[in-house]
């Protein structure tokens, strides 16, 4: 075959896969935000911009709530999910491999399966709870479930290894000898921490965050199993429109303010610490 | 040179007066590592002294214990057994960031989210120094390696020689006791690392600091050093300066190790006046000026003999001269010069590198006999 063409003839199969499963339903979601109707007699194309501020006005509480809720989610798998990275990779030694495994264990169980399983892990009177209030170091009333950090705590939880992962590759790729060169020019553990392996693993926790803060604002399962009434987040909200309400338009047009809200976000924050740093987890 | 001498080289002249004792010394040093279930000691039992503002060299092929040995001065590593100390104080178990060495790493190890001239003031910025002299000092050491324009750059935007510089610049603007270079030039390419060698030694005798180079590069040993060590499984089989090495290798190792030597069996017959006779290869009579200690008369020994010592004759030399007769069995044309491969029986070779100047007399072809003969003092003799 043609050398010129043989690229694009390889490339093909996932340009098909992206248009038909990423831009016809998007475009149609798109589509679907600006009409009015029900399902009763039908949505018609209006281009009603006006579903974008109903969505906004009805529901700015559950965005906020939603990207607070996945960025103190993120800040708990940032701060567990580095010493786990970092052990694995500097400490780990033969073992690396089987570490790292047992981060991804979880995801052998289905995510539903999982988060449903904190429920009886945190219920009032189970295994944890219960103890200790028999054991009389909480009080009766003490109840983590139904509450924001439980959710919080379900989020993080759940998407760890995201964060662990990327971070694990770049430090178990740093050379050995950089932490020796900070040693060697004087820096004690702290210094050499601080001043060389942080700075050179940042890429690593940028990737993490991404990865982490994107799926945790948009999740909607730990609100509905862990949360209650009272904490419920965006995702929440748009399954509630689609599958109880059938409110389609509103349903994409929520959808959309997600999407452009977290795109916002992740282009400012990747300004903020410089593109380069973006560049580098693929390099 | 007198084939006696076995003086210790003085250490080199650096314009000041040395401090008492050596820069660094290491004293039975031992180092075992853990594996599997054995334990290896890839450092047994070394005893080095290093003067003030020597270049000295550690050499030996990869596994010798030299990285070990380098890494234990650094204080990456704290040695089984012995004392290491450093200007006469006992270092043995002070960590790395207390010790007043600094290292260039094979693999440069830059920092690679500073500019160069962060990288370079790493070390003075850790010990505090203040801002001005800081700011003066990193840009005279880059002046030093030539690196001046390139100050703002990531070491990512440099060419692996200016990286080299880099990392030297960032070890020798702390203006350490010693600096310790782990074969720092092992990722240049031929060109490079040869114009590097000259840098390296200039850059030496610039600042006068000790430097202590590991390397496994016989050729880079023995341009740059004053003296070396030559270190094989965990031991050093010798030291001494540069020429002693080369010319008069200890043991067989050595002499195997250092450049191309010509090993021949023999037995030590009787004294004649001051030399030895040595029979070798069917009966033809080598010469030795001295014995080591454990050989005597009747001894099965090995004679080494450099191939650029061996002269190439069609008639019989005279003289007190070592003489072989042998038939050329390969010439291979060099240039400046011509090797020949000499079968001089008993299933022995020899090897002669022979100038091609204008008074060589002989170009000898395959096939041909021909006479090799060596004065005495060329001759080394090793315990069998």
């Amino acid at each position: 075959m043609n050398r010129k063409i043989t690229p694009y003839v390889l490339v093909l199969p996932a340009w098909a896969w992206l248009a038909l499963f990423f831009v016809v339903p998007i475009g149609g979601m798109l589509s679907l935000s600006l009409t009015t109707g029900n399902v009763v007699t039908g949505f018609q194309q209006t281009f009603e911009v006006g579903n974008y501020a109903t969505a906004v006005g009805t529901y700015w509480e559950q965005i906020l709530r939603s990207l607070f809720y996945g960025a103190c989610a993120t800040l708990v798998c940032i701060a567990l999910g580095y010493p786990m990275a970092y052990w694995i990779a500097f400490r780990g030694g033969a073992y690396k491999s089987t570490y790292l495994l047992l981060v991804l264990l979880p995801f052998f169980v289905s995510f539903v399966l999982r988060t449903i399983s904190w429920r009886f892990f945190l219920a009032d009177n189970g295994v944890v709870l219960g103890t200790l209030k028999n054991i009389g170091l909480l009080p009766d009333g003490f109840a983590v479930l139904n509450s924001a950090p439980a959710v919080i705590l379900g989020l993080a939880y759940n998407f760890l290894p995201f964060m662990v992962l990327p971070i694990y590759a770049v430090l178990e790729r740093m050379d050995p000898h950089l932490v020796e060169a900070a040693h060697d020019l004087y820096s004690n553990r702290i210094q050499a921490f601080a001043r060389v392996i942080l700075p050179v693993s940042l890429p690593g926790v940028f990737a993490g965050v991404l990865m982490t803060f994107i799926p945790t604002s948009a999740d909607y399962v730990n609100a509905s199993v862990l949360g209650g009434t009272h904490n419920t987040m965006i995702g929440n909200v748009i399954q509630t429109q689609y599958l109880v309400n059938n409110n389609y338009p509103i349903a994409a047009s929520i959808t959309f303010v997600l999407m452009g809200l977290l795109l916002v976000g992740i282009f400012s924050y990747a300004r903020a610490l410089g593109t380069e740093k973006v560049m580098e987890v693929h390099a | 040179m007198a084939p006696t001498s076995t003086t210790q080289p003085e250490a080199p002249d650096t314009g000041t007066a040395p401090a008492a004792g050596p820069a660094i010394s290491l004293t039975g040093v031992v180092k075992s590592f853990r594996s599997g279930s054995e334990t290896v000691r890839a450092v047994n039992g070394v005893d080095l002294e290093i003067e003030r503002g020597e270049f000295f060299s550690l050499l030996g092929p990869s596994g010798c214990g030299k990285t070990t040995t380098m890494r234990m001065i650094a204080g990456f590593e704290d040695p089984t057994e012995g004392v290491v100390c450093l200007d006469g104080r006992d270092v043995t178990g002070v960590a790395a960031n207390h010790r007043d060495v600094n290292m260039v790493f094979q693999s440069y190890a830059l920092f690679p989210h500073m500019s160069v001239a962060d990288n370079v003031a790493f070390g003075l910025r850790r010990k505090k120094v203040a801002k001005a002299e800081v700011t003066r000092r990193v840009a005279r050491m880059l002046d030093l390696v030539e690196l001046g324009h390139r100050a703002k750059h990531r070491p990512s935007q440099l060419s692996g020689g200016q990286q080299q510089r880099v990392a030297l610049a960032r070890a020798l603007v702390n203006e350490p006791a010693a600096l310790l270079l782990d074969e720092p030039l092992g990722a240049l390419d031929l060109k490079l690392r040869q114009s590097m060698q000259v840098e390296l030694k200039r850059i030496q005798r610039e600042v006068g600091i000790t430097f202590v180079y590991v390397t496994h590069d016989q050729g880079e040993a023995l341009t740059m050093s004053d003296r070396i060590a030559v270190m094989n499984h965990g031991v050093v089989e010798q030291l001494g300066a540069p020429t002693e090495i080369y010319e008069r290798p200890a043991t067989r190792f050595v002499a195997d190790f250092i450049g191309t030597s010509n090993l021949l069996r023999g037995v030590v017959g009787p004294a004649s006046g001051d030399l030895w006779k040595v029979e070798v290869a069917c009966a033809s009579t080598a010469l030795a000026a001295e014995l080591p200690a454990q050989v005597s008369t009747g001894s099965h020994v090995h004679l080494t003999v450099r191939p650029e010592k061996v002269r190439i004759s069609a008639a019989r030399p005279e003289g007190e001269v070592s003489r072989l007769p042998g038939t050329v069995t390969e010439t291979v044309y060099m240039g400046s010069s011509t090797h020949y491969q000499v079968d001089v029986g008993d299933g022995e070779e020899v090897t002669v590198y022979q100038q091609n100047s204008a008074s060589s007399a002989l170009a000898a072809e395959r096939g041909e006999r021909v006479w090799l003969s060596w004065p005495p003092e060329h001759s080394y003799v090793l315990p069998a």
